[in-house]
């Protein structure tokens, strides 16, 4: 691992004037960064600590939402009494992604900020990876990509974003507060990641130096029905093949509110808002849940190993419906 | 290099550690607590994981300049000088090893679980008893919980069911 200069923030405005001055990178959690490093695909020249700035709360807003500081852990925030009344879904992502110990490290920031886990990425070994060495090519889309995109991929990169949490953000309309070098700015999560198009190295619509200070819900009405489920290659503790993140709001027998994310699949969690639109008004049913799964899953665009996502996909979102409808 | 202070199973000691240094390195190679142990090095199979102001981690992907100033705990400090902790004396008694690589690791991990557990902590497996026991937490720790909040200690040897067996029985004396 190459050296770099360490110091602790202070005050959100000193750590984004210390990213400026030093061409650095914001540090929390540490658990995809530093790892990054070790594997020297990540050499930031100076780390600016962020564990130290507070941004540990998890409050409630007065329009009966919440606002969650970038800070607040993994574990703290699924465990979190107004997330688990409120947002089950959330707290059921987050804990289905990682390890407790990982989870305990991880920040809500750091979450959102994580790189892919394409292995042509991931291992400076592969000569090829646009978004680890723009101009490079794509490994990937010739090569191993069982898990990799359905959707939002361009030719110069075929990678998904690995975060569960975020999957369950985007069902919930969450807002991402950011600071930074021009002050502060709100970013809507259907905003904040990005198509890699010509420009893979760029995952989320952030700029220089901005630093994501907290993370707003609105009221949900998904604090009901919800299921978050997780399909992957074993029962705990790996990345998705395909997750659904799916909420209903069921009034005097019929789908007043609803909406239906996918996760694995896409640089971003994957919504379709005609398969949403296609649920309300509707009595749920099998027939109307897997009319949901054709129109999310209609604009599929497998590459040569992961075909096999669409039908899984499929059954995954009928299947997640059907689980949050029943939960009692 | 730079000084780092930390509260070592209950003893402050400040060293100077490099920059790079993780809280593993310094616990194995600066003061000497060899207990803690390096499987990949990267945050997959937990043979390396202590408590940080008493929540686990995994110290291979701990920045120790990042955690100046923390309480660490390792496997060092689990027992009470010579009386093996209960969890120690499980896995002795529920052969809950079989080369022992893992087992530091474990055991640090299943310490900080059990706590976890009595504040009202949730896994994933939680959610299928249905919603007020996602408020409130399950009352009982089943084997299926057990499996799923350990998920981050990995076993080679696949001493798993005598692992579990172990954690079980200390959960129920204790509850």
């Amino acid at each position: 691992m190459k050296t770099f200069e360490f110091e602790h923030a202070t005050t959100v405005d000193g750590a984004v004037d210390r990213v400026v001055a030093t061409g650095g990178k914001y540090y929390a959690g540490g658990t995809n960064l530093l790892d990054l490093m070790k594997g020297g695909v990540e050499a930031p020249t100076a780390l600016v600590d962020v564990r130290r700035l507070g941004l540990r709360e998890v409050t409630a807003t007065e329009s009966g939402g919440v606002l969650i500081g970038s800070g607040v852990t993994n574990s703290a925030l699924a465990n979190h009494p107004l997330i688990r009344s409120r947002y089950p879904v959330l707290s059921q992502a987050i804990l289905s992604g990682a390890t407790t110990q990982l989870r305990n490290m991880a920040t809500v920031g750091g979450n959102l900020m994580q790189r892919t886990r394409c292995p042509y990425f991931m291992e400076t070994a592969f000569a090829q990876c646009n978004k680890r060495n723009p101009g490079s090519g794509c490994a990937a889309k010739d090569g191993f990509n069982r898990e990799h995109a359905l959707f939002g991929a361009s030719e110069s990169c075929v990678a998904i974003h690995p975060s569960d949490m975020a999957v369950a953000l985007a069902i919930l309309d969450a807002t991402v507060h950011v600071h930074g070098p021009d002050g502060r700015r709100d970013v809507p999560i259907a905003e904040f990641f990005r198509s890699p198009g010509d420009e893979p190295q760029r995952d989320n619509t952030l700029r220089a130096a901005e630093f994501i200070v907290d993370v707003e819900l609105p009221p949900s009405p998904f604090a009901e029905h919800s299921w978050y489920l997780k399909v992957r290659d074993r029962h705990s503790y790996a990345f998705a093949l395909v997750s659904v993140a799916a909420g209903l709001r069921v009034e005097d027998g019929v789908i007043s509110a609803a909406a239906v994310a996918l996760g694995g699949v896409a640089p971003m969690p994957w919504r379709v808002a005609e398969a949403d639109a296609g649920l309300i008004g509707q009595p749920p049913s099998d027939a109307v849940f897997r009319r949901a799964a054709e129109r999310i899953m209609a604009g599929a665009r497998p590459l040569g190993q992961n075909g096999f996502k669409v039908d899984l996909g499929k059954h995954s979102v009928v299947r997640a419906l059907t689980t949050a409808l029943r939960v009692t | 290099m730079r000084d780092v202070t930390l509260t070592v199973n209950g003893e402050s000691r400040t060293v100077a550690a490099d920059v790079r240094s993780t809280l593993l390195d310094l616990l194995r190679e600066t003061l000497h607590l060899t207990g803690t142990k390096k499987g990949c090095d990267h945050g997959l199979c937990g043979a390396c994981t202590v408590s940080v102001d008493g929540e686990r981690v995994v110290s291979c992907l701990t920045l120790a300049a990042s955690v100046d100033g923390s309480d660490v705990l390792t496997v060092e400090g689990i027992a009470d000088g010579d009386q093996l902790h209960p969890l120690q004396q499980a896995f002795v008694d529920c052969d809950g090893f079989q080369c022992g690589f893992c087992t530091s690791g474990q055991i640090s991990s299943a310490h900080a679980m059990l706590h976890e557990h009595a504040r009202g902590d949730l896994s994933t497996a939680s959610f299928e008893a249905g919603r007020a026991t996602v408020c409130d937490g399950p009352k009982a720790l089943s084997d299926n919980e057990i499996r799923e909040r350990m998920a981050g200690n990995i076993c080679r040897c696949g001493a798993y069911a005598n692992i579990v067996e172990a954690i079980a029985g200390v959960a129920r004396e204790t509850k």
